[in-house]
């Protein structure tokens, strides 16, 4: 429905895709959704549809502009020389100049930004598609579409952003909107008590973001300023700064270091992982638009785009294993294995997504930034899809409850779209070969190993054997076995029944498990057609031709002469280097290697793993044992209720422990609850108390004591004889003149304020006069 | 420059201000009168600072805001106080106050 729309407009606008107008023109991808958020706070509640026209519509809008300009990069780009860096599209207009420094804000239209925010866009409208018909009468509909829609326009601001002011500007909005859309339903307790969570694990983390930027202006602003002309808030000239061989290898660090825990609090890795499953309260719509594409993407957006600043700092591809890697390592396993303990199906999916979005981590982490963006685009698609998929089940199947063991299974009868779009979605997750998943998650694991990493790869396939038996047991308890509870047509009550299969084939809304409406299964459909196909576009196992993401989206490593510092127009020359090398680790250009003669290098050089069957088969195998050990298990637990599998975890002390310390998340919880924040809170406290009653009191109490000295000797002399006497003659005056003056004090605010005024003015009167 | 346009602006915003503070009852809205009196004395700071072209005036401006910032939170809790003791935020009730 939507592609259609675009394709359509596409048509109409044909002359403009020739030219570069949607590029120059990519700031405005932002900032449709953006005034569409104002207007829908203003004019939303008396428009026909409650505002949600509105937003739906600027996110088309938003979508229009950004596949123009995804046309026309990738026009750029293959009419460019191979090996030449295509240079991004860069416009900037300064806001404020003090002291020598000048604050920009624009766009850094380049091929991952376009990628990005297509996705976003196109992920966007379908989330709203959707909550048109899943938030119907919805007490806060109208704030509903306001805030995702600023939500968006957060994402698509941070991914266009020319500067790190307006990309924590957009990284800031999605803190704040997170928390407006998690706490939607904050009457309930729980809802708020999640948004808060949310939103203070990601504040710590931001720190380090506000660190981060602090750092590398004071260290790059004198190199790019005097080098390209820029602030050293600019991204351009951040990248080219780091790889310039001139930066202090401590400072550097310290910057990438407070970058990334930046990006372990917004893209939620171990451990600040906590918040992501919690913010299952908000709405299905927003769990699936915060996990696919906007927000827990931001941080592994945030290592993409200041690659060299991780490259360097890190010593990404040097010796030993760095730490973006050993935290993602760390999340992907210890996030699979807690899946496999929920019982929430978004739950299950919310640490799934903690999982890929370490394969994300490692991918960057180990020198394979290509596959972990192409991750990030096809984990998108079938993420969301997932998301809206469960959102599905219980809007129509299970009366609103997500508990897998009690008000599903059986449903793959009575929602066959959903079941199907969920299957696809499954597969592509996994990285079973067609489906998309297989060629960016492969991809991923076969660099790390190729990168000199094969520990990470071992864990990278581990997780992936984790991920194939989570989401089989997932779909076991969803759509296969008997129905249970809701979906079994009985109320939470009423336990036992599992009878009324075909018996409420209902039209009604709460009559019995029933397929979605359309405004729910078309974007299902659509983004279950994208996780199967979007594999294609970077498919390494058909030749190097279909690498096309690779060829649009990375950055070539080459040298480009500098800019003139008086600002002169960018001459992009074909740099004297061989192109990318396709294979092995000979670096043909020296951006990452070595300091860069005549020029400045963007993007540090990368080397690309050569696809073989015999890696890809191994993966395969482990998947589907993954699927078919958790199948076979989960048929015989939940299904045949097998008594050497049931209550084994209460007879085996051991598996028990295992068993808990899951339960319990690691215990992570309570550490963070009950031990820091009572650590900093307690003692702050008790010692503000302290200070109060011994330093502030004992202060005053001395001070009490030397006047009632001082007191006593005065009033015997001073006091009785000289002052008493002028006090009542004063006294005196100063009651009739108090008198006189009383309707002066009339405890009235505003005349008060009035005589302020008034006296000021006075004041400034006279002031004038004299000094004129 | 524009620097009188800029101080035309803030003596407006001021006037504004000042009515406001002055003439409404509604005590959250003296309290966001106070803040337009608090911008137009930004907009002064900023327009001399431009003039000048040295970064002192922004940075008082900065700290302008900051205190502004401090001063709603407080001036909200007490008019939070005052509701939930009296029922009402209008300013003429206060009057206790009075001699």
């Amino acid at each position: 429905m939507t592609g259609v729309r675009i394709f359509a407009v596409a048509g109409e606008a044909g002359h403009l895709l020739d030219g570069g107008w949607f590029l120059d023109h990519a700031w405005a991808i932002p900032v449709v959704p953006a005034i569409a958020f104002v207007a829908i706070l203003l004019v939303g509640r008396r428009l026909p549809m409650e505002g949600s026209e509105l937003g739906v519509a600027s996110m088309v809008a938003s979508l229009v502009l950004s596949a123009g300009a995804a046309w026309q990069w990738i026009g750029r780009v293959q009419s460019a020389a191979e090996g030449q860096f295509v240079e991004p599209v860069v416009r900037t207009w300064s806001w404020w100049r003090v002291g020598g420094v000048d604050f920009t804000i624009g766009q850094h239209a380049d091929g991952l930004a376009v990628l990005v925010a297509l996705v976003v866009a196109f992920i966007s409208t379908l989330v709203q598609v959707y909550s048109l018909e899943y938030l119907r009468g919805d007490r806060r509909y109208t704030h509903f579409f306001a805030a995702l829609t600023l939500f968006s326009a957060g994402m698509l601001t941070m991914v266009l952003a020319e500067d790190m002011i307006l990309f924590l500007l957009g990284w800031e909005i999605m803190g704040l909107c997170s928390f407006m859309l998690i706490g939607h339903w904050w009457e309930d307790g729980a809802n708020s008590r999640a948004a808060l969570k949310a939103f203070f694990t990601v504040r710590t983390g931001d720190v380090g973001l506000l660190v981060g930027i602090a750092v590398l202006f004071f260290a790059a602003d004198g190199w790019t300023r005097e080098t390209l002309g820029l602030p050293g808030f600019s991204i351009r000239g951040i990248s080219a700064w780091a790889l310039s061989g001139e930066p202090d290898a401590t400072l550097i660090t310290i910057a990438a270091v407070a970058l990334f825990v930046a990006c372990i609090g917004k893209s939620s890795q171990f451990p600040l992982h906590t918040w992501l499953p919690d913010a299952m309260a908000g709405p299905t719509p927003v769990s699936s638009l915060l996990h696919s594409s906007t927000m827990v993407v931001a941080g592994v957006f945030l290592v993409a785009r200041l690659y060299p600043v991780f490259f360097v700092g890190f010593d990404i591809l040097g010796r030993g294993p760095n730490p973006v890697m050993v935290i993602a390592a760390i999340t992907i396993l210890i996030a699979a294995a807690l899946a496999f303990v929920q019982d929430d199906i978004k739950r299950v999916l919310a640490y799934s997504t903690v999982s890929q979005l370490g394969y994300m981590m490692l991918g960057l982490g180990a020198g394979a930034w290509l596959p972990a963006v192409f991750h990030v685009f096809t984990h998108a698609f079938f993420k969301a899809c997932l998301f809206l998929a469960a959102g599905s089940v219980s809007h129509s199947a299970s009366h609103h409850s997500f508990d897998m063991k009690r008000d599903m299974g059986g449903l793959r009868r009575h929602m066959p779209v959903t079941f199907a779009t969920w299957t696809v979605s499954t597969l592509a997750l996994c990285g079973v070969f067609p489906f998309s998943g297989f060629f960016s998650k492969d991809e991923i694991i076969d660099n790390v190993g190729h990168n000199g990493y094969a520990f990470f790869m071992w864990v990278g396939l581990g997780g992936a054997f984790l991920t194939a038996a989570y989401m089989t047991r997932a779909t076991w308890l969803t759509f296969f076995g008997e129905s249970r509870g809701a979906a079994a047509g009985v109320s939470h009550d009423a336990h036992g029944a599992h009878d009324a299969h075909g018996a409420h084939d209902g039209h009604g809304s709460h009559a019995g498990p029933h397929e979605s409406g359309p405004l729910i299964t078309v974007p299902l459909a659509i983004l279950a057609v994208l996780a199967l196909g979007s594999g294609v576009l970077n498919a390494t196992p058909f030749g190097s031709g279909w690498e096309r993401i690779k060829d649009w989206v990375e950055p070539v490593a080459a040298v480009v002469p500098a800019e003139s510092p008086s600002g002169g127009a960018a001459r992009v020359l074909s740099a004297p280097v061989a192109p990318a090398a396709e294979e092995g680790d000979s670096h043909s250009s020296p951006c990452g290697s070595q300091t860069p003669e005549g020029g400045v290098c963007y993007a540090p050089q990368l080397a690309h793993a050569k696809f073989a069957w015999s890696k890809a088969l191994l993966s395969m195998a482990i998947v589907f044992a993954g699927i078919a050990s958790s199948w076979l298990l989960t048929s015989r637990l939940f299904g045949a209720r097998d008594p050497r599998l049931a209550g084994l975890t209460a007879r085996h002390r051991l598996l028990g422990a295992g068993h808990r310390l899951l339960v319990e998340k690691y215990y992570l919880d309570a550490l963070y609850e009950r031990v820091v924040v009572r650590a900093i809170v307690g003692p702050v406290a008790r010692g503000a108390y302290a200070f109060n009653q011994r330093g502030l009191d004992g202060i005053i109490h001395a001070v009490a004591a030397a006047a009632r000295v001082v007191a006593r000797v005065v009033y015997g002399t001073l006091d009785q004889r000289v002052v008493d006497g002028t006090v009542n003659g004063a006294g005196a005056v100063a009651h009739r003149a108090g008198a006189a003056a009383q309707p002066a004090q009339s405890g009235r605010v505003s005349q008060y304020g009035a005589l302020l005024f008034g006296a000021a003015a006075a004041a400034a009167l006279v002031l004038v006069l004299t000094t004129t | 420059m524009l620097v009188n346009q800029f101080l035309l602006l803030g003596a407006v915003l001021f006037a504004i201000g000042v009515y406001g503070v002055v003439a409404r009852k509604n005590a959250v809205l003296v309290l966001m009168s106070i803040e337009l009196i608090l911008s137009s004395v930004n907009l002064n700071l900023l327009a001399f600072a431009m003039r000048s072209g040295t970064a002192d005036g922004h940075t008082f401006a900065l700290y302008v805001i900051a205190v502004a910032a401090a001063e709603v939170g407080v001036g909200l809790g007490l008019v939070l106080l005052v509701y939930r003791n009296r029922r009402t935020i209008s300013v003429d009730e206060l009057s206790e106050m009075h001699g």
